[in-house]
């Protein structure tokens, strides 16, 4: 030892540390103040070296959450989540999270212990190849063998998850790395990254083409996507849509990208978007399409999209121009770079007529406004989110969803205003995102009021998290939308399965009687007056709140375009009001 | 069409299957794939040999772009510029007594070299294009092909001229390994565009 010592003895010799306080060490350089993991055998050296660290632990109760905790972190504020996990089993129980994240282009970072280095490959206890599993789900990763290498993998991975398209990174330590000291140098550890190029920008003639497309078009529609989110392009889609008076279609991502009030602001389109938001898009004549991907769930049939429409795409990563819609025009680059680029450029617009047109197209309000029927005793989910919106509309709140029906009423009937104040699992559709994940944004914004709006199914999925929030002492909001069945798929049977509930009735717990359990101040809504008291109460309580809605238990999500069929050909409510009718 | 991908990719472990395991979960049917090392010690060269229409090749492109060890990414067809084509093969073929000047001499026709011959068998070897190896073993293939191993295609531009978005491409430069974010924004737009999408 010292005889190493005297070797490397220089003017400037750097402290020797274990690769475990270098993890930290980088962590903590990289502006990190929370970690969400699990402990176990190969991650031990670094949950050792933690209390060198001071950097706050948030023990989960699965792997899972923690990520979902690291990607609610994430999108909550914009900054890099981070998850940690021990090998094997540890690792692999990240791989949803880390799968969500990846196609929701969140920035989480990933760390997993692994087996020492001798015994790689030999099938050792609680081994696995989670570099090779993650391959395809993650922007990138690290399998890193030696102390030396740890600062160095964390810098980039911190680098390549948030900067581009923000993906999630995973670094694999082996145990031995975790262990053996080295010379700690974080300037010698800056990125190397020789091909990685994330900061793309349009060529001026792409940039030409763009706006005369947009000079010429007379029925133009933006559609604004969660690039707006990442890039922070809100107020600069808004000024280029005023400017240009063109209106906007958003996607379930970009909710909160602009404010719903906004005059220009159409609402969501897709699957269960609005009607005339649908019909608006296949009859324009240019879409604008910014930081969005068209995913089949915004197009519906490819063959049948916006037939009459030119197309501008802008989006950051190259790959999705073309990938499922033919464009005119690709822009790749940053969207708020380019917008500013674009701003000047652009003349000002009118299109009095079609926005008119449009406001033609919302038809018959009673039909799609079934928030705003009065009380008939039936608990519609509708009736919550709209409750909800109204009484937290005017708090700096985050609305966290899981995946289902009650995701697309949140998405349809909270009128959401600013950006990052809805979070919800779009690409991957991830049941169980939502508590995880919420606990994760009150983390990251602990002023903000977390709503967590969940299923029964989904909730179930993740519920063991309750405890990790009780840990923590977090004040989270939990209303779980509890119809007693699975209902986006019991849905799906009921339009296109003739009515085969197969495997979708659910049986719960008394979700109440288990948020006691945990501590959690929880309660059961069954009427809509009631729903109004229990948000004001949950909002006077000081610590959590978990509240039971028993809705409808076959309401259904209007309107709907079936999976593959043309964006226009929606199923639309039956009239509510003879519905009810006919009930009494 | 067949597209030859020339891929560069940094040297190190893991790299191969990066891009192998993109190919299959985009779903591309690879025809021929090789690898091998270059002028630069730290650098790989993948020739990657595929049936894509143009928009699918933009694409392959664009995706292959996001691995972070890929430094650059050519594209070689026979409707752009000359390039050499070359595969290897090696082809063990049955003879009796009677057989084997027949061989011989369609081996020499073929300007490929005998490189083993035993008491009831001949191994050819030969270069060149796809074609010409197609070609002799069709005409060997009577005479019972008892072992073909082929190289896959490796493809190089024709003339002086390396392919120009190689010949000024930062990244292929082992001494410029500042970060990405410099050397990226050092570049012309118009260049970086050219090469993405």
């Amino acid at each position: 030892m010292t005889d190493q010592h005297h070797h490397s003895h220089k003017p400037h010799s750097k402290p020797k540390l274990t690769g475990a306080r270098i993890l930290w060490e980088c962590l903590e350089r990289e502006g990190v103040k929370h970690i969400f993991g699990y402990p176990g055998g190969a991650i031990l050296p670094a949950y050792d070296a933690l209390k060198h660290s001071s950097i706050h632990h948030i023990l989960v109760r699965h792997e899972q959450g923690a990520t979902h905790m690291a990607d609610g972190f994430a999108r909550a504020t914009g900054g890099v989540g981070v998850a940690i996990a021990t090998s094997g089993p540890g690792a692999t129980n990240m791989v949803t999270g880390i799968a969500t994240a990846m196609m929701d282009s969140s920035p989480i970072v990933c760390i997993t212990g692994q087996v020492g280095s001798k015994v790689l490959g030999s099938d050792a206890f609680q081994e696995t190849d989670i570099t090779g599993v993650t391959l395809p789900i993650t922007k990138h990763n690290y399998l890193v063998t030696h102390a030396e290498e740890v600062a160095h993998a964390v810098r980039e991975a911190f680098y390549i998850a948030k900067s581009g398209r923000p993906g999630p990174v995973l670094i694999d330590i082996t145990k031995d790395a975790q262990q053996t000291t080295c010379e700690f140098d974080w300037e010698a550890a800056a990125p190397r990254l020789r091909g990685y190029r994330p900061d793309l920008s349009p060529a001026k003639d792409e940039y030409r083409q763009a706006l005369k497309l947009i000079h010429e078009a007379k029925r133009p529609v933006i559609l604004a996507g969660h690039g707006i989110l990442v890039s922070g392009a809100g107020a600069e889609v808004q000024a280029f849509a005023e400017r240009t008076s063109i209106p906007i279609a958003l996607t379930l991502l970009g909710l909160g990208a602009l404010p719903a009030s906004h005059f220009l602001n159409l609402g969501m389109m897709g699957m269960h978007g609005e009607a005339w938001v649908n019909n608006t898009i296949q009859e324009a004549d240019l879409l604008i399409a910014l930081g969005m991907r068209f995913d089949d769930r915004v197009t519906g049939s490819l063959k049948t999209y916006a037939p009459k429409a030119k197309k501008i795409h802008v989006d950051i990563d190259p790959a999705e121009i073309n990938k499922n819609v033919k464009v005119d025009v690709g822009l790749v680059g940053d969207l708020r770079k380019i917008l500013q680029t674009l701003l000047p450029l652009v003349e000002l617009g009118d299109h009095t007529e079609w926005i008119q047109h449009i406001h033609r197209l919302k038809g018959d309000v009673a039909v799609r406004d079934i928030q705003n029927l009065p009380d008939s005793g039936h608990l519609y989910a509708a009736h919550v989110i709209n409750d909800l919106w109204h009484e937290t509309r005017d708090r700096d709140t985050v609305v966290v969803t899981d995946v289902g029906q009650h995701q697309m009423w949140e998405a349809q009937y909270y009128k959401h205003e600013t950006p990052r104040s809805l979070i919800t699992s779009g690409g991957l559709g991830t049941m169980g995102f939502a508590l995880p994940a919420g606990i994760g944004a009150k983390v990251a914004r602990p002023e903000a009021d977390v709503w967590v709006v969940a299923g029964d199914g989904g909730f179930q999925m993740t519920m063991a998290e309750l405890a990790t929030m009780v840990q923590e002492k977090l004040k989270v909001n939990i209303a779980i939308i509890n119809n007693g069945y699975l209902g986006m798929v019991r849905q799906w049977q009921e339009f296109f399965y003739e009515r085969n509930y197969e495997a979708t009735p659910l049986l719960s717990p008394d979700f109440a009687k288990l948020g006691e359990a945990y501590g959690i101040r929880s309660m059961a809504v069954r009427h809509r007056s009631e729903v109004i008291p229990a948000v004001r109460a949950a909002h006077a309580h000081p610590g959590p709140v978990l509240i039971d809605f028993q809705v409808e238990q076959e309401d259904s999500v209007y309107p709907m375009v079936a999976a593959g069929a043309a964006l226009h050909e929606m199923i639309r409510r039956p009239n509510p009001l003879e519905e009810t009718a006919a009930d009494e | 069409m067949l597209h030859a991908f020339i891929v560069y990719v940094e040297n190190k472990p893991g790299v191969l299957s990066r891009v192998v395991s993109l190919f299959r979960r985009r779903g591309y049917n690879i025809d021929s794939l090789t690898v091998g090392r270059t002028e630069k010690p730290d650098v790989s060269r993948m020739t990657i040999v595929m049936d894509a229409d143009e928009d699918q090749a933009r694409r392959i492109v664009a995706n292959v772009y996001k691995l972070v060890n890929v430094l650059l990414v050519d594209v070689i067809t026979k409707a752009g510029p000359p390039a050499i084509a070359r595969d290897l093969a090696l082809i063990k073929v049955g003879v009796t007594h009677e057989a084997r000047s027949h061989v011989l001499e369609l081996a020499n026709v073929f300007r490929a070299r005998v490189v083993d011959v035993a008491p009831s068998s001949v191994t050819i070897e030969i270069t060149g294009v796809e074609d010409k190896v197609d070609g002799l073993l069709e005409v060997l293939r009577p005479f019972g092909l008892l072992e073909v191993v082929r190289t896959g295609q490796i493809v190089m531009r024709r003339g002086d001229k390396v392919s120009t978005a190689v010949a000024t491409a930062p990244e292929l430069d082992a001494s410029a390994n500042g970060s990405s974010e410099v050397a990226a924004s050092e570049q012309d737009p118009e260049e970086d565009l050219a090469g993405s999408v």
